[in-house]
């Protein structure tokens, strides 16, 4: 077993918000509601859920790039959760983050060597003279030649930028990478070019990924463990083949249920996932999901599950299951 | 069953400054009468254009140059503006990928809805919001009355698009073209919009056009798929002799290249290496020539025509010189 990466317990995000016309009403989402996991060294941890879940926010939080509410994520022995933006920047180095739109995330005005240089001089990881030949490996380490270093954004395809962006990422030869969404946004078979990419990445650089998908086809390929979050908790995380082969929460099976099959025979026949991820402003009371859930009773309603471990490596936060064999729905009544 | 829509040899230019590029390279495609084609393509193959330009809704500089489009017997490539636009919504209905643009941000839902109505058929305003109260049952959205009143920012994404399909179906048209509407919508969302539309679909006997890059999605929406590649369309067949059988090298890295629920995890996936022409820089002969690993000299040379694959199905057709004869192998 590896040793842990980031520990993260009990992280909270709220956001106050003002609402109405004129902002006369304050309320506050709850993005992010008591999230714990350790992060192991070399592994790729998924995080899916629907949009609005607290995928992204708990990328954003775990690097301290929005600051939690509360909790901690303990890092080399530091937390870096109550670090100030100075306080983090030695940090910043090792921890870095892949967005969805390569588009957006690199500045039009700047060669791409240059803004692949701009963190290794301002971290101080070379001297200038140094530069060309690292600029000539991250390209070379991302499948970019040389030449590129000398183009601007808009020269490039979506595939390419978002091989920049992540050499980006790279340029301070970090431990840890978060993926919020990173292929999402390409076309399919560009995307399976990048995922390749990022394993082969993985494996020269050992590196730990915090991989934020909604395509649980794409998560499973590429995750060692899989955490499924529901409205700002989490609903199961396990290995992947287990989460794949016997998902435990219902909220999983649905998103299962949900991923299109690439048999047309099989395609017709599926299970649906009723309504709507319910707003965050104001989240069910007990078990976030009893609103939706096939299964949910009275105990949902009032008690929030806690997360614990009913099998080798997955654990559920659901009243219904009791252990991995066995739900305590099927002899009660609902 | 007769083709309701029967397209041939389209082209479409772009008009640049150095002259036209072309985009869309004589496109062969037929709808039936209640059938549903899936449309499959990566970003900037043409699909969109292809359909676009059936309702005269190309954008600025983007114009069809060649080819015919025959919609219930009259060519709708050489209809005037006018003509084509009482056929927008009362034949054609269109619904298209982010509703929130396409949506009036400042207008209520059921206006919108009835504005449709009132524009087609000359209903009367009370009777169009009521018709468009019906039309947003049908759509599934709760307590439609109430939401007639609501404006598009105060319903979710999904709702927005059901608000769009609403209106894609209020002059009950006959065919509903379906421009990847379900891109921006979380897996959950979009499978109840794939169900919403396949029911809709066999409820009033339309015929659907469903473009999309996901090949997996239109697997339970389509009985035909077209796959099309740098504006030509490379394979076209029933849906499951595409999953079944694919023939073109294209249609097969396009498969292969999808993660699904079964293969291994933690392995590499195949993939297509490199990125498709740019319009203007078309390689002389096959598109897909460059990428293609099984490509042989005869592919630089001309472009492939689709045709029967022999000892297929009799509906399967590919544009390829290397994969054609081998189609009926399994």
């Amino acid at each position: 077993m590896s040793a842990t990466l980031l520990s993260i317990r009990d992280l909270r995000k709220e956001f106050p918000v003002r609402l109405g016309a004129f902002g006369e009403r304050a309320a506050t989402v709850h993005a992010l509601d008591g999230f714990s996991v350790d992060i192991v060294e070399g592994e790729t941890l998924s995080l899916v859920g629907e949009s609005g879940c607290g995928k992204s926010t708990t990328g954003y939080c775990v690097l301290n790039i929005q600051r939690p509410t509360s909790g901690s994520v303990i890092y080399a022995g530091t937390d870096i959760a109550k670090l100030d933006d100075d306080g983090m920047r030695p940090f910043r180095r090792d921890l870095q983050i892949v967005f969805q739109d390569p588009y957006s995330t690199l500045n039009p005005r700047m060669t791409i060597g240059d803004a692949l240089a701009e963190p290794i001089l301002f971290h101080g990881l070379a001297p200038k003279a140094e530069i060309r030949d690292r600029l000539r490996q991250l390209l070379a380490d991302v499948g970019l030649s040389e030449r590129f270093a000398n183009r601007y954004p808009h020269e490039l395809s979506g595939g390419q930028r978002q091989r920049v962006a992540i050499a980006r990422a790279l340029a301070c030869r970090p431990r840890f990478i978060v993926c919020d969404e990173a292929i999402s946004a390409l076309d399919v078979s560009v995307q399976a070019q990048i995922l390749n990419l990022l394993l082969d990445l993985q494996e020269k650089y050992g590196l730990t990924y915090l991989f934020i998908a909604h395509d649980l086809a794409v998560v499973r390929h590429i995750s060692d463990r899989v955490g499924v979050m529901y409205l700002g908790r989490m609903a199961e995380l396990a290995r992947a083949e287990a989460l794949f082969a016997r998902p435990l929460h219902p909220y999983t099976r649905a998103l299962l249920s949900a991923v299109p099959s690439t048999d047309p025979r099989a395609a017709r026949n599926r299970q649906r996932l009723q309504g709507e991820v319910p707003s965050p402003l104001s989240p069910p009371s007990g078990c976030r999901f009893h609103t939706r859930c096939p299964l949910a009773r009275d105990r949902c309603r009032s008690e929030a599950p806690a997360l614990r471990e009913v099998a080798e490596g997955q654990s559920v936060a659901c009243h219904a299951v009791a252990s991995a064999t066995e739900t305590n729905w099927e002899n009660s009544p609902a | 069953m007769s083709a309701l829509l029967e397209i041939r040899g389209l082209t479409i230019d772009i008009e640049r400054d150095t002259g036209p590029a072309r985009v869309v390279d004589g496109i062969d495609l037929a709808v039936e009468e209640g059938e549903s084609l899936g449309i499959v393509g990566e970003s900037g193959c043409g699909k969109s254009l292809t359909m676009l330009s059936l309702v005269g809704l190309l954008p600025n500089r983007i114009r069809a140059t060649g080819g015919s489009a025959r919609f219930a017997g009259q060519d709708l490539l050489a209809l005037p503006q006018e003509a084509l636009r009482k056929l927008r919504g009362s034949q054609i209905g269109f619904i298209f990928q982010d509703p929130m643009t396409s949506l009036n941000p400042v207008m209520r839902v059921g206006e919108q809805i009835a504005e449709a109505l009132i524009h087609q058929s000359g209903m009367a305003k009370p009777a169009a919001m009521e018709r468009a109260a019906e039309l947003l049952e049908l759509v599934g959205i709760p307590s439609p009355r109430d939401r007639l009143m609501a404006y598009p920012h105060e319903l979710s994404g999904g709702m927005r698009q059901r608000v769009m399909i609403a209106i894609g179906l209020a002059g009950s048209p006959r065919l509903l073209i379906a421009d990847e509407p379900t891109t921006a919508l979380d897996v959950t969302i979009q499978a109840q919009i794939v169900d919403l539309v396949r029911d809709l679909k066999d409820r009033f006997g339309m015929s659907v056009v469903w473009i999309t890059h996901d090949l997996a999605l239109i697997a339970g929406l389509a009985d035909r798929i077209a796959v099309l590649y740098a504006g030509t369309v490379v394979e076209d067949a029933p849906v499951e002799v595409i999953f079944d059988r694919p023939t073109h090298p294209y249609t097969r890295g396009l498969l292969a290249s999808l993660p699904t629920l079964t293969d291994r995890p933690m392995t590499r996936l195949p993939s297509i290496g490199g990125t498709p022409p740019e319009p203007g820089r078309r390689p002389p002969g096959c598109p897909f020539a460059p990428r293609c690993t099984l490509a042989e000299a005869a592919c630089d040379a001309a472009v492939p025509k689709l045709a029967a694959v022999p000892g297929s199905d009799p509906r399967h057709r590919v544009a390829c010189f290397v994969t054609a004869g081998e189609g009926g192998r399994a």
